[in-house]
């Protein structure tokens, strides 16, 4: 479990790690807490021929506030950092609810937030959070800066819209609607190992209790992270009765995600799962939205 | 009279040592121009080697050597059978395939030695391994346990007739007459799972080749240091004292490092001293998972015999083993399942055929349980149904047939993995039962807290199962005691240890023997160049063994001394009492002689001796027990389930063990958490999966789940009952595998119990959320 030889940069700021990917191209690969790309590394499933190590780069780790109440948050912050920041815990409680489902302690004081989200494990938690936020992503080249929505980001396993000469710099969440609640719902085989399936969602009501948005996403159970659609259509402008819930918790189950079969736990075993947890999810965030 | 130490929780001597980092491991060794190895395994199940081209990988710079099994001329050869099959069971068939180092002609499983690279560093002896090609002809895979005995499944030994690797049929009274007799005969077919011996730390040797002192040093984190010593001096022509292995710390065993005749220890000290340069091969983990030994794996065919009261008048139990692609490993595992199946019980009839089969899989050799679990799975699921099908209590139906105190010592009739009758020393299995019955208030909640949980919504179940640990098995170990100038104490043994706890329970038997301080003995294990007598770390024998023979040897070093100090202080011996480090005479406190001037009188330097004197402070002692000594307890669980995802949560183990004497009860709670833990990980994590092409599918902990301090409840209460021993002199019974017998039995019941539905048994040692869920499902007719 030794990496094949490969090159290694440790560029100082945004700027020579930006040169150095253009130039490296297909060839470079960045670095950033090294829990995903280091052991697959190892196991030689990954050969990069270079690594832009983004370590030193300070001006990536950072959480700020933005004037409409939202965060901005630089892609090298910790994960612990941002689960244990002030500000995120007053503004985004469900993104560090979602943050101490990752892995254990240990593994969070070097994974990175933009470098989960970077990786794009159908798995992982931060992809489907920043789907269910509403995240835009600032990503950044030799030649500029573009901005992407969480939702145009993904692409596939392992797989998003960044060209090898690119980086992802910063995440930027909006602010939550009022009367907003939100659940993190999961089922993993141990405490801290990766999802057989979960949702978190948020409900957001309106004076008279009514849902104004209804938003779940899905991770573990497609290829991958998923906003489902139907919660919203069938439960905006309604009251959030416990059928129509199940309803919308039986139909996402069956048509809004896409789980296999592994040696953990059958399709058939994974979509009763969803089915559970989006009921649980909505019933419990409609709960805290009451709060 | 000072403190005795056997029997107390005293803190381990070793653990400063272990806590600060200051234990020299296999990886810590490194050595003036050492080399590195790394193993190329096969990716195919089974396969025609046709031919194997290293070229590319020895073009590669930094790398030394590439050797096959061509490379190895006459030296290859298939490796001895490390464990025979005993000769005494009559009608036995067994056909021996011992493990070949390396793979010559033929590949026959996935993971199996193809070359060896050695190289200047480890990195660039993996990078070698990218660069051998491999040219086979894939043959079909054979996997699973009865299609590999039909009649049209391709041979994985083609010179034998099918892949029937032994058949041995064990009968004790006569089954088909338990049948006649009963009201009620219930069959059940009965799955146990594959597992690893995932120890912390994986395997590794070192070796050093000494031309001119003619010394081949061996460092290697075997259990079995002699028998591995003495297979590499018969592979290289070597004498045993001319081969030093050493056991250096060692981060766990559970059994598969017991295996010797690998690549590990027989193609690499023979490349150390071809190429005169130290070596080192340090497995990791994904190689641990594809190259080293795992066990379980057995269908049973299980039926039980009853009366309508319950009474049992028999069990039958048909039952294929895999042994995997090989087995060097003799019949130890199957014969072990065979003698734990009904030992709890009174079961006038018992009628047991293993019939061991060869697959394309890693071979089978003991992990921690050994056989045991597997039989203790079939006789508790077969009581469970049994009272299913009676309507009978779960604890009720154990102790209407439990052995009772006065049917010890029982002759089982079954021969063992120690090759004789078994022998049940002693015990007291109802009161084992009935105290975990208290403890964990079985009554009670039945009566109530299930009930009251229930319409609360909550699913909460209890599970009781029984079980015996054969422990203590011979052939023999042995020991050398002495007393040294300063007066502390050192104790020598080639047993192996892997974090035992040798160090302290070991030092307590000689401390209370010599009236030193625990912490003035110096314990050495596994190292023959100190001590060369042994056989190994296995079948919980470390403490009965060495310790009897630590106890008869500092006896001996006892009455050395008092008969030196006797004649030094004039005084005789009955006078005498040994204590605080120094002989003195009982009544005169003041007039005394210290151990360290003891031993130094008693190595004297000029001068004459009196005929047949024996210099110094010391003696050695060898113990082999006519039979093993069997533990035995119960084990008790309170589980609660969610039916809709299946994800469940231990609240209350309770187990009573009966180790007889305990020389260190902190130790045997050690002991008893870890084989609990492991218990429960067979029993809802861990899983060796191999797909339809014979690849290891779980060979990362990634895929292999490991039971995790935060699976457990907070606490695991534990009874000690002591019935000692009556086969050596402090009454003690081995405990190193009791905790990991039991668990998959107790789980299941305990998950049954807390569904409450009525068609609903599990009929596997394994599952997890998403089986447990299908159960559901299936027994609610969905
Ligand atoms: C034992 C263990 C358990 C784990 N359990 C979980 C879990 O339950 N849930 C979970 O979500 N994760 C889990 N992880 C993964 C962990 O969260 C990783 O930290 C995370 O997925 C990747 O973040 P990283 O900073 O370590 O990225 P790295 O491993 O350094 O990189 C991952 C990939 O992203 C790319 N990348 C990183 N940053 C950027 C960037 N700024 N721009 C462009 N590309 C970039 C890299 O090139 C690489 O391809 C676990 C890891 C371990 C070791």
């Amino acid at each position: 479990m030794k990496p094949a030889p490969f090159d290694y940069y440790a560029p100082t700021s945004v700027e020579e790690a930006l040169d150095k990917l253009t130039e490296l191209g297909y060839s470079g690969k960045v670095l950033a807490g090294g829990q995903s790309l280091i052991p697959a590394m190892n196991f030689r499933m990954a050969r990069p021929t270079a690594l832009v190590d983004l370590n030193k780069v300070k001006e990536l780790s950072y959480i700020k506030p933005t004037a409409d109440g939202g965060l901005a948050i630089g892609t090298m912050t910790r994960d612990s950092v941002v689960e244990d920041d002030i500000l995120v815990n007053e503004r985004f409680p469900i993104l560090v609810n979602t943050i101490k489902h990752i892995a254990h302690k240990q593994i969070r004081n070097r994974g990175t937030f933009g470098g989960a989200i970077a990786h794009a494990d159908p798995a992982a938690q931060l992809p489907a959070a920043i789907l269910l936020l509403d995240a835009n992503l600032k990503v950044l080249s030799k030649s500029g800066e573009r901005w992407v929505k969480a939702t145009d980001f993904f692409i596939g396993p392992f797989m998003t819209v960044l060209e090898p000469e690119e980086m992802l710099a910063e995440v930027v969440l909006p602010p939550m609607a009022p009367r907003t609640g939100a659940s993190y719902q999961q089922v993993s085989r141990q405490k801290g190992g990766y999802a057989q399936a979960a949702v978190i969602s948020t409900v957001t009501l309106d004076g008279s209790d009514r849902v104004k948005e209804a938003r779940v996403a899905l991770f573990s159970v497609g290829e991958s992270a998923l906003l489902a659609s139907k919660p919203n259509q069938v439960l905006a402008g309604q009251v959030p009765t416990a059928e129509a819930i199940e309803e919308v918790a039986a139909y996402v189950a069956k048509n809004e995600c896409d789980p296999g079969t592994d040696i953990h736990g059958t399709e058939e075993y994974r979509r009763n799962l969803v089915h559970v947890l989006v009921r649980r999810a909505l019933i419990d965030a409609v709960q805290q939205a009451k709060k | 009279m000072a403190e005795k130490y056997v029997g107390k929780s005293i803190k381990r001597n070793e653990d400063r040592r272990l806590l600060t980092g200051n234990s020299t491991f296999i990886d810590d060794i490194n050595l003036p121009g050492m080399l590195h190895v790394a193993i190329k395994r096969s990716d195919f199940a089974h396969a025609k080697i046709n031919k194997i081209d290293v070229e590319k990988a020895k073009a590669l710079p930094g790398v030394v050597a590439v050797y096959t099994a061509d490379d190895l001329g006459d030296y290859w050869r298939p490796g001895p059978l490390q464990v025979p099959p005993p000769s005494v069971i009559k009608g036995a068939i067994f056909n021996a395939r011992p493990l070949e180092c390396i793979a010559k002609n033929k590949i026959r499983f996935s993971g199996e030695p193809v070359a060896v690279v050695v190289a200047e560093d480890r990195y660039i002896a993996e990078d070698a391994l990218d660069l051998i090609d491999l040219d086979v002809e894939i043959l079909p895979y054979v996997g699973d346990l009865e299609k590999t005995v039909a009649p049209d499944a391709p041979l994985i030994h083609e010179d034998l007739e099918s892949n029937l690797a032994a058949d041995v049929v064990q009968e004790v009274g006569s089954w088909e007459k338990a049948v006649a007799e009963a009201d009620v005969v219930v069959k059940k077919r009965l799955l146990v799972n594959r597992v690893a011996g995932a120890a912390l730390e994986n395997r590794g040797i070192v070796v050093n080749w000494d031309a001119n002192l003619n010394l081949l040093t061996v460092w290697a984190t075997t259990q079995g240091p002699i028998p591995m010593r003495n297979s590499i001096a018969k592979y290289l022509g070597l004498l045993e004292n001319q081969v030093r292995l050493i056991n250096p710390a060692i981060g766990g065993g559970f059994g598969p490092k017991i295996m010797s005749s690998q690549i590990d220890d027989v193609v690499i000290p023979w490349i150390a001293m071809k190429l005169k340069r130290p070596i080192k091969w340090v497995e990791d983990r994904r190689e641990n998972f594809l190259g080293t030994t795992s066990e379980r794996d057995q269908l049973h065919y299980a039926e039980i015999a009853l009366k309508k009261d319950g009474t049992i008048l028999g069990v039958k139990d048909v039952f294929y083993h895999n042994t995997g692609a090989y087995n060097p490993y003799g019949m130890t595992v199957p014969l072990n399942t065979q003698a734990h199946t009904v030992s709890n019980y009174r079961v006038p009839n018992f009628l047991t055929e293993i019939k061991m089969v060869f697959t394309n899989q890693m071979v089978v050799t003991p992990v921690r349980g050994a056989g045991r679990p597997q039989g203790v799975f079939v006789m508790e699921r077969l009581l469970d149904a049994a009272a299913e099908e009676l309507g009978m209590d779960k604890a009720e139906i154990r102790r209407i047939n439990l052995l009772q105190p006065e049917d010890f010592p029982l002759r089982s009739g079954i021969i063992g993995q120690d090759f004789v009758e078994g022998v049940l020393d002693s015990g007291n299995y109802p009161y084992a039962l009935e105290q975990t019955l208290e403890k964990i208030e079985y009554e009670k909640f039945k009566k109530e807290i299930q009930p009251k949980a229930r319409a609360e919504g909550k699913y909460k179940g209890i599970g009781i199962a029984m079980f015996t640990e054969g422990t203590a098995v011979g052939p023999y170990e042995g020991c050398k005691v002495m007393v040294g100038v300063t007066g502390k104490v050192s104790v020598v043994t080639a047993y192996s240890n892997q974090g035992q706890g040798h160090y302290t329970t070991f030092a307590q038997i000689a401390a209370d023997n010599l009236g030193v301080k625990v912490t003035d003995v110096d314990v050495v294990t596994g190292d023959s160049g100190q001590w060369s007598w042994g056989v190994g770390a296995f079948a919980s024998r470390g403490i009965t063994l060495v310790g009897t023979a630590i106890h008869n040897a500092s006896l001996k070093v006892r009455e050395k001394a008092l008969n030196l100090a006797s004649k030094l202080l004039e005084t005789p011996v009955d006078e005498l009492e040994m204590e605080d480090s120094v002989v003195r005479v009982a009544d005169i406190p003041e007039k005394f002689i210290s151990l360290g001037d003891l031993a130094m009188r008693s190595n004297p330097t000029r001068g004459t001796v009196e005929p047949g004197m024996e210099p110094g402070l010391e003696a050695a002692s060898y113990y082999g027990p006519p039979h093993g000594a069997t533990g035995f307890g119960s084990l008790g669980m309170i589980v609660e389930v969610d039916p809709e995802t299946g994800k469940i949560n231990i609240e209350r183990i309770v187990i009573t063990d009966d180790c007889g004497q305990p020389v260190n009860p902190m130790v045997v709670d050690g002991q008893i958490h870890g084989g609990l833990q492991m218990g429960i990980g067979e029993a809802f994590y861990e899983n060796l999966v191999y797909d339809d092409y014979g690849q290891l599918v779980t060979a990362s902990f990634m895929d292999y789940l490991f039971p995790q301090a935060t699976d457990m409840p907070d606490k695991f209460e534990i009874i000690h009952s002591q019935t000692k021993s009556p086969l050596n002199p402090l009454g003690i019974k081995g405990v190193g595998e009791a905790g990991a017998i039991a668990p998959p039995a107790c789980m299941m019941q305990a998950f049954e119990d807390a569904l409450g539905l009525k068609d609903m048994f599990i009929t596997e040692s394994s599952i997890n959320p998403s089986k447990l869920y299908h159960y559901v499902q299936k027994a609610k007719g969905a």
